[in-house]
């Protein structure tokens, strides 16, 4: 496991010299203050996700119900998964539609929406900050969609096409196999403007600003060329912020989901990875298998991060 | 010209078509943002007539308060009194975000700036943790409580909550974002010791990190109903009475709204506040880069 943050500064402080066991105990011995800082987080840390994960995964190679002990059964939770369970399958597919979709998608809005708004006067970038933000934090206010794209006729989508005569019975908006998923995705998207965006707009106004200056007489001309070359590689640990809370996001869509359009959806049309892992942890009590579907779900998500790591360090070259 | 669209005159010169696209580009986003907020919010102060209305309206024709006192009347009537749930809730927001902000920003002042045996696995992991999902963690998380002793109290909430990865990755990306190292060894030479660093420059320079971190995590435990820790009525929270009380069908429609509209803009006040502090860091202090 090496490091996923990307340092661009020489670290201050001792160089650990791999090799000698002597030269590390007098390195440990001589950062004891800096293990004090840390130990109240890692204390907690440890305790409190660090063990559980690694009962996880061990958990996923065994029969657990919840009420017996647990019994070991090999590799057998992950054989039944891709060779016997076809709604797995599916919720796989499914989730690698959503995240290619609404993650990029949301990941470019988070930037640019950020960027663009970063050139507008303080009050107004207030504003629209919060008029973009306010969708993913205002709770579960995206219930209020099951309102514009109910079934019945007094559904506000439904309602006005009626009304002007495009159609003549409701339509099932949130039970049609067809429209579940742009419906979700529409959703998703409204709601993407979370974190990352939050934190791309702390980050723009943090920005160094005497570098444009600079850039203006280094013959930047336009602001594609500085946003690629000043703007972007300032921005570097950010993007990769911005990008791991993308990838745990649009991978792990669930609640909204079974919120919409139920569960499990109309012929599992809808159905994710973690709609399938919440089934069966909470519904099944399968928890050695629960826990399968939660390691391969981490391993997708690492591997997105790697191809996502790859493209960041190309940015600004 | 470009002044006019409310664009700051900065940096270098500007194309009028290019901020013409821009605005364009803002207006239709801020509009499909906000045209479902204005439905939360008009819905919460429609009669129940107009919630079932043919075609439906977007704006609300005859508001009313009948809803929100619909639901004092039954927040009266609730057995364990509201105020309890309210101070619940607070509790755990306050001392939850405290503890995280604290914990986390210390830890991730000390990894990002020193470099010392362990410091870089220890990264790895939290930002790996980010990626596992809670719902398999759930069962060794409760035993673990349980053994603490810690089941139907609010601590088995707030304390789990110190440990929180995110809030620890976002400081250490902005101390790799906006602290100048030359500042640190500055104040090294002077002989600051690593707490007088972490408090008087990092933390200073670095507010709109834990001023989001401070968003984020009141943003989590808000919503916090009490899970699988909390069984006692007195120690649930507000949201979790507040998602009772709309357990009641057609009739407690115009309820549920008021609910909704509730549980909304309290998070939305929150993050104002805060996001005023944010704009007056940046107008001060210019970032000390």
């Amino acid at each position: 496991m090496s490091s996923v943050v990307r340092r661009k500064q020489p670290q201050i402080g001792v160089e650990p010299k791999p090799g000698r066991l002597s030269t590390l105990f007098k390195e440990i011995a001589a950062s004891k203050t800096y293990y004090l800082f840390l130990a109240p987080y890692a204390i907690l840390f440890i305790i409190f996700t660090v063990v559980p994960v690694v009962m996880a995964v061990l958990l996923s190679f065994t029969y657990f119900n919840m009420l017996q002990p647990p019994q070991w059964v090999g590799m057998h939770n992950y054989v039944r998964l891709f060779l016997e369970d076809e709604i797995f399958l599916l919720a796989v597919k499914n989730t690698l539609v959503y995240a290619s979709i609404t993650g990029p998608v949301s990941y470019i809005l988070c930037f640019v929406t950020a960027w663009l708004i970063n050139e507008l006067k303080p009050k107004v970038r207030a504003f629209l900050t919060l008029l973009f933000y306010a969708p993913s934090i205002s709770g579960n206010a995206y219930v209020i969609w099951q309102v514009i794209f109910s079934g019945d006729s007094y559904g506000i989508i439904n309602g006005f096409l009626m009304y002007w005569g495009f159609i003549d019975s409701p339509v099932q908006w949130l039970f049609d196999p067809d429209l579940i998923m742009p419906i979700v995705i529409l959703v998703v998207l409204w709601m993407s403007l979370g974190t990352g965006f939050l934190v791309f707009v702390a980050g723009l106004q943090g920005l160094d600003q005497s570098l444009y200056e600079a850039g203006a007489i280094d013959g930047v001309r336009n602001r594609w060329q500085e946003l690629w070359y000043l703007t972007l590689p300032q921005m570097r640990p950010y993007l990769m912020f911005g990008a791991i809370i993308t990838i745990t996001s649009s991978f792990t869509v669930a609640g909204e989901i079974s919120t919409l359009v139920g569960f499990p959806s109309t012929d599992y049309a809808a159905h994710t990875i973690v709609q399938h892992l919440q089934d069966y942890g909470t519904i099944r009590f399968d928890m050695g298998y629960a826990s399968a579907i939660a390691v391969i779900l981490f391993f997708m998500m690492v591997v997105s991060q790697r191809v996502v790591q790859k493209l960041l360090n190309k940015v600004g070259e | 010209m470009s002044s006019r669209l409310g664009i700051r005159k900065r940096r270098l010169a500007r194309s009028t078509g290019g901020d013409v696209v821009i605005m364009l580009f803002l207006l239709i986003g801020a509009l499909f943002m906000v045209i479902p907020m204005i439905l939360v919010i008009s819905n919460a102060f429609k009669p129940l007539s107009e919630l079932f209305l043919f075609p439906p309206r977007l704006i609300v024709r005859n508001p009313t308060l009948k809803n929100f006192h619909d639901l004092m009347v039954m927040m009266a009537q609730s057995w364990v009194p509201f105020g309890r749930y309210l101070l619940n809730s607070l509790v755990i927001v306050t001392f939850g975000t405290l503890g995280n902000v604290l914990f986390g920003s210390l830890a991730a002042y000390i990894v990002s700036i020193r470099k010392f045996p362990g410091s870089r696995i220890f990264m790895s992991m939290v930002v790996f943790s980010l990626m596992f999902s809670a719902e398999v963690t759930r069962i060794p998380n409760y035993v673990t409580i349980a053994f603490l002793g810690w089941i139907d109290s609010l601590k088995a909430i707030i304390i789990p909550r110190w440990s929180a990865p995110l809030g620890l990755y976002l400081v250490s990306r902005f101390i790799d974002g906006m602290i100048n190292r030359s500042l640190i060894e500055a104040a090294e030479i002077d002989g600051a010791s690593d707490l007088r660093i972490y408090w008087q420059i990092v933390m200073p320079n670095i507010k709109p990190a834990w001023l989001t971190m401070i968003i984020l995590s009141f943003q989590e435990l808000w919503r916090t109903q009490g899970g699988h820790y909390i069984y006692s009525e007195q120690l649930k929270t507000l949201p979790y009475a507040l998602s009772q009380i709309t357990q009641g069908g057609v009739a407690r429609q115009g309820v549920q709204h008021a609910v909704t509209l509730i549980m909304m803009i309290i998070p939305i006040i929150v993050f104002v506040i805060n996001q005023s502090k944010i704009v007056d860091t940046m107008g001060h202090s210019g970032m000390a880069n």
